[in-house]
């Protein structure tokens, strides 16, 4: 899709945007994956982390989720003007149809074909949201280290699915803790440390490594 | 009177919104209860055609009700402010966030909240996966699925191909073969 008039930032935030309002079928989060393709593996715009805490705040914040993001991708690379030319790029399309068509109503959403269309569509929804569960997973791991990682992953998973609290709440649950978790860690490594050194007077003051296993 | 029915408009699709969480399908019901209950701008069944067309085309649920709603009411001024009021005030308020953030890009106490909602984004998609599995199986059967699932993560993620085109092949096999093989 190179092609070079696609250079220019406010055709590209336009097309991603329209690509991805046409083909998104389901509303909501099932073109999330679609977006984030364009946004981190096609443009290039943004950083998969980057592209989480969009995703997250956007979660933590009441209203459409797929215009909320189409704003904010379009703001970030180009202002004001560039986030309303990617929401109206998003929403144009369908939003006109909807008018125009209203008078097919019934015989669109009954015909057999719409239902085959959505039905097939939807596995590759469900694979494409499975992938980017990995990688956020795989992320998870990686920045936490893999028994922190996990632990998370297992309180998250319980808040959400166990006591079933609204995602939002979650979300501020864990935004709330990152914000002390690097210095928790940091306070923890000193502690440890310090533990460590004083241990080591202690042996050196006794004159040996007899210690061992005294404490 | 068309200004108070425009005014309505912006208060009603601001209220149904900034309440909803979710995303645009959480916020139907909340919809509902401005458009019908509350202002009675179509009647019930209305409300249901509506909703079949919205789910039956693509795009953002939310944004074509309020599209619609919003013209069947105040015209196109109508449609546009509808839209508006739907749009403009959540996307603002994350553009704001999201600016104070990168501001402060490089604080530890930003870095943790990156490093943490990680997780639970990883476990929101995983439920989400599972959700439409399951109403995937529903409505086409588990062996379409599974092949469909199968064929399209080959695609995807083996031949690297763009999901535009995974998903418009998708729609042909759906639109062309499903509907002569009995399984719905």
């Amino acid at each position: 899709m190179a092609v070079a008039w696609m250079k220019s930032k406010y055709l590209q935030l336009a097309w991603a945007m329209m690509k991805t309002g046409i083909i998104g079928y389901g509303g909501g989060p099932s073109v999330i994956p679609l977006i984030r393709y364009e946004a981190v593996t096609n443009y290039k715009w943004m950083e998969d982390e980057e592209f989480g805490e969009i995703l997250a705040l956007s979660n933590a914040l009441p209203g459409p989720i797929a215009t909320k993001i189409a704003a904010y991708l379009g703001y970030r690379e180009k202002g004001m003007l560039g986030a309303v030319v990617s929401v109206l790029a998003h929403i144009l399309p369908s939003g006109i149809a909807m008018i125009l068509l209203l008078s097919f109503v019934q015989f669109l959403s009954g015909a057999a074909f719409i239902q085959g269309m959505i039905g097939a569509v939807i596995p590759v929804i469900s694979v494409m949201l499975g992938m980017m569960a990995y990688e956020f997973g795989e992320r998870a791991v990686k920045g936490l280290g893999i028994y922190a990682g996990i632990a998370f992953f297992a309180l998250a998973f319980g808040l959400l699915q166990g006591i079933r609290l609204h995602p939002a709440i979650v979300i501020l649950l864990f935004l709330g803790y990152g914000a002390l978790h690097l210095r928790t860690v940091a306070a923890l490594k000193r502690r440890k440390e310090r533990k460590h050194r004083k241990r080591l007077q202690r042996a050196n003051e006794k004159g040996g490594g007899i210690t061992r296993g005294m404490d | 009177m068309a200004w108070i029915e425009w005014f309505n408009l912006i208060i009603g699709f601001f209220i149904a919104n900034a309440l909803g969480y979710g995303g645009g399908p959480a916020s139907i019901p909340l919809m509902y209860r401005e458009i019908v209950t509350n202002h009675g701008w179509t009647t019930p069944s209305e409300f249901s055609n509506i909703l079949a067309l919205g789910n039956a085309l693509p795009g953002p649920i939310a944004t074509k009700i309020a599209a619609f709603v919003g013209y069947d009411t105040g015209g196109w001024v109508g449609s546009v402010l509808a839209l508006a009021a739907t749009i403009v005030p959540s996307a603002a308020a994350l553009i704001l966030l999201l600016k104070v953030l990168q501001r402060h890009r490089q604080s530890s106490v930003v870095k943790g909240m990156t490093l943490l909602v990680q997780p639970v984004i990883a476990v929101m998609m995983l439920l989400l996966t599972w959700q439409m599995g399951e109403s995937s199986i529903e409505s086409i059967g588990i062996v379409q699925s599974l092949i469909i699932a199968a064929v399209a993560f080959w695609a995807m993620q083996i031949r690297k191909i763009h999901p535009a085109i995974v998903i418009v092949a998708a729609f042909a096999y759906g639109g062309l073969v499903i509907p002569h093989l009995n399984v719905m």
